[in-house]
């Protein structure tokens, strides 16, 4: 049975390197996201590289108005459907204390938008009885710290989210895959001061691949991350509040 | 766009340089940060000196505009983004029946490193060339983007021009066919250099490069191997996932005596009477890349290569290096001995016909003043030095042996007259001025 894939926010080099993956082994491909420019690059890029079909579609996570058209392309097609959310942002914290409005945007682009477009396709899933929803959220959402807490609270959310979301699928078929990931050297992070433990795009889609191959329900990348979140999830919050981590 | 504060080399890691560097993963990312400041581009670094170095400057790494925008099967016309290595681009289109028309020895290498050094492969004698193969580029400066068609004044200057002109975003490569994903690679023995030259002389394959024993002398000075190859179709088993080297070799790893035994054993690998092997291409055309950094085995210090091309009827002048070269005890194994055809698409293009040869020294005590004395013996034979690979010449003499090198600095002056995009070659040989 052919797979086609929605990968939402496309332009994530995260995203690119799945699609790339995806393409290689033949599968259709849907590139959402906001940059039609460069997600028709992409698009060419994946159908050379063997994708069944590669389409750039437009997606705004802060334009729930247009998701049913679609939702409405996603079913166009006859392959097992499968999503995955890369959407996400995260504007430095100081900007967020300066102009407490960025919360709204911050969240909206990290959870509630690619929430209820997840939500709107559920049933469309729900009724093809197959396929898996990958969500990337990422270790922020694992515990608040002050470095980047607004975004930490949106992905916390979205993991929160996927995990109801995989309850409801998993009864029908469709398996749902949070994956979380540290540092990876894509545009978000590059420039930042020096992160630990950082991976590459391909490594994060290898990662996604395998779980999804294995129906894992939650994934680290790199897998050092499970183990180091345990640590900082133990640290007692009298101390906790006290880190700069 | 962020720019990120970072130190960095080319392979052969003798010279450095820290300075801000942006990361572009888009084409309006790109155009953005040149309009506001604009900055030379980097490929992957497999420059050995200078070339991709800007110490105390900013520069644009490429590696993210790397994909692969549309092709022709029928004429076999591809368009590429200039941050695509051309082992990828090779990998994806050796299915289809197609090849980039040139691959240098690493496909690491991205199509705009390889137009901004006009890179050589293994077929030069026949083929030319990587940019003549180029039907047109779009190059990114301060302005915008503009569509440069080969042959005129602007592309000359930017192919061979180590991104002086401005970006390079994407090019258009006429592909050559290939029947397949492998190639069939015939190996012979040569003596000595007498021998070598005339193995190479008169061979007609499409694909031929020899490995030279650098450390051999007396009777066996300049024996090597000779490896001339076809590409076909047929059934390989895949080649093994990529080894890296994970930390500095110490020194004595590459010592003269290590190194002559190692020689010695890959020249009798082949037997005297040669052989015929079936290769995956990469294997054939990239043999370095399956050892990822391998550059690390020269140590912290580094290494340097020397590359020269001399004309055919200075061979002498090939012999007498390698006599000097095997007394200086400082040869690597990596060493490749080339006949070259003419052909070359811009005014600092290397080739020339005649004779190239391609010499590893770790970077140790005595190689300045043997690369010197190298650097002597090729312009008294009226050859020239590959900018792609040098860390240590001297202006005056570079730009002697690149008689179109006034002819670049114009339409250079032109193009970039801030002097924006020059990198620390530019400024350590002073070739924007005349
Ligand atoms: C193992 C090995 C084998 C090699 N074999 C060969 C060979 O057989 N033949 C040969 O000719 N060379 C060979 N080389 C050299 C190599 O092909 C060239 O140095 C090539 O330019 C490297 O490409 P890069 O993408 O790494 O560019 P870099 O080294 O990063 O940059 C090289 C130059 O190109 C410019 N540049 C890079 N990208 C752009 C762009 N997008 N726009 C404008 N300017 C740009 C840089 O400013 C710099 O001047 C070899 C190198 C290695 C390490
Ligand atoms: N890099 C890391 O270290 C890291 C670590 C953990 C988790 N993550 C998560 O990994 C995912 C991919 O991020 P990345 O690192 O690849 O960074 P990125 O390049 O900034 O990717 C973010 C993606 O989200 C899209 N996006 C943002 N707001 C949107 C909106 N309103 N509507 C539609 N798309 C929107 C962006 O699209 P545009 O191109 O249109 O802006 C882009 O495709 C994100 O969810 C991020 O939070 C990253």
């Amino acid at each position: 049975m052919s797979e086609t894939w929605i990968l939402l926010g496309a332009t994530s080099s995260m995203a690119r390197a799945l699609a790339r993956a995806l393409a290689d082994r033949g599968d259709g491909l849907l590139l959402a996201g906001r940059d039609m420019d460069d997600l028709r690059v992409l698009a060419a890029d994946c159908t050379l590289r063997g994708a069944r079909f590669a389409e750039a579609v437009a997606f705004d996570a802060r334009k729930p108005e247009r998701f049913a058209d679609l939702i409405a392309r996603t079913q166009a097609d006859d392959g097992v459907l499968n999503a995955a959310v890369f959407v996400g942002s995260m504007p430095d914290q100081a900007d967020i204390d300066a102009d407490p409005a960025l919360i709204d945007g911050t969240v909206t682009d990290s959870f509630t938008g690619p929430a209820r477009f997840l939500q709107m396709l559920a049933p469309v899933l729900e009724e093809h009885g197959a396929g898996t929803v990958v969500g990337v959220g990422s270790v922020a959402g694992d515990r608040g710290r002050i470095g980047n807490y607004v975004y930490g609270a949106a992905k916390a959310g979205f993991h929160t989210y996927l995990s109801g979301l995989r309850n409801r699928l998993g009864r029908r078929g469709v398996h749902v895959v949070t994956v979380k990931p540290g540092p990876v050297d894509t545009a978000m992070t590059w420039g930042l001061p020096s992160l630990p433990f950082m991976t590459t795009p391909e490594a994060v889609a290898h990662d996604i691949l395998r779980a999804v191959k294995t129906r894992r329900n939650v994934v680290y990348s790199a897998k050092i991350w499970r183990l180091i979140m345990l640590v900082i999830r133990l640290i007692p919050e009298p101390v906790f509040k006290k880190l700069s981590i | 766009m962020r720019w990120k504060n970072t130190e960095y080399t080319g392979w052969g890691r003798a010279l450095r340089a820290t300075g801000e560097m942006a990361r572009p993963e888009r084409l309006s990312a790109l155009t953005a940060l040149m309009a506001e400041e604009p900055a030379p581009a980097l490929g992957n670094r497999r420059s050995y000196g200078d070339a991709c170095l800007n110490d105390g400057g900013r520069a644009v790494d490429m590696t993210r505009l790397d994909r692969f925008i549309g092709f022709d099967p029928e004429t076999g016309l591809a368009r590429v983004e200039a941050g695509m290595p051309v082992g990828e681009l090779a990998r994806i289109l050796a299915p289809k029946g197609w090849l980039p028309a040139v691959m240098p020895g690493t496909g690491f290498a991205t199509v705009g490193g390889c137009i901004a050094n006009d890179v050589h492969g293994k077929n030069h004698h026949g083929t030319g060339s990587f940019a003549q193969h180029v039907k047109n580029l779009t190059l990114v400066t301060a302005e915008g983007p503009q569509t440069v068609k080969g042959g005129t004044a602007l592309f000359k200057a930017t192919a061979s021009g180590l991104g002086q002109t401005g970006v390079i975003a994407a090019a258009e490569l006429q592909l050559i066919r290939a029947k397949g994903d492998i190639v069939t690679v015939t190996e012979r023995r040569a003596g000595d250099f007498d021998d070598f030259i005339g193995l190479l002389d008169r061979s007609g394959a499409t694909y031929t490069v020899g490995w030279i024993d650098a450390t051999a002398t007396g009777r066996d000075l300049g024996r090597g191997i000779l490896e001339e190859a076809e590409t076909g179709a047929g059934l390989v088993p895949a080649p093994k996932p990529a080894k890296a080297v994970p930390f500095d070799a110490p020194s004595f790893a590459l010592s003269p005596a290590v190194v002559r035994t190692f020689n010695t054993a890959y020249f009798r690998r082949v037997p005297g009477r040669g052989r015929t092997v079936v290769k995956p291409i990469n294997e054939f055309f990239f043999p370095l890349d399956r050892i990822r950094d391998w550059n690390r085995l020269y140590g912290k210090a580094g290494f340097h290569q020397f590359q020269c091309v001399v004309p055919l009827a200075e061979r002498e002048a090939i012999r007498d290096m390698l006599r000097r070269i095997a007394a200086s005890r400082l040869a690597s194994p990596l060493a490749v001995l080339k006949r070259m055809g003419p052909g070359r698409a811009g005014y600092l293009s290397f080739p020339m016909e005649g004779y190239t040869l391609a010499v590893d020294f770790p970077n140790r005590p005595g190689v300045e003043k043997l690369v010197h004395q190298l650097e002597d013996l090729t312009a008294e034979a009226g050859g020239r030095i590959y900018l792609a690979k040098d860390a240590l010449a001297s202006g005056a003499r570079i730009r002697a042996m690149y008689p179109e090198h006034e002819k670049w600095v114009r339409a250079v002056a032109k193009a970039d007259p801030q002097g924006a995009m020059a990198t620390d070659l530019v400024r350590r040989l002073g070739l924007r001025g005349t």
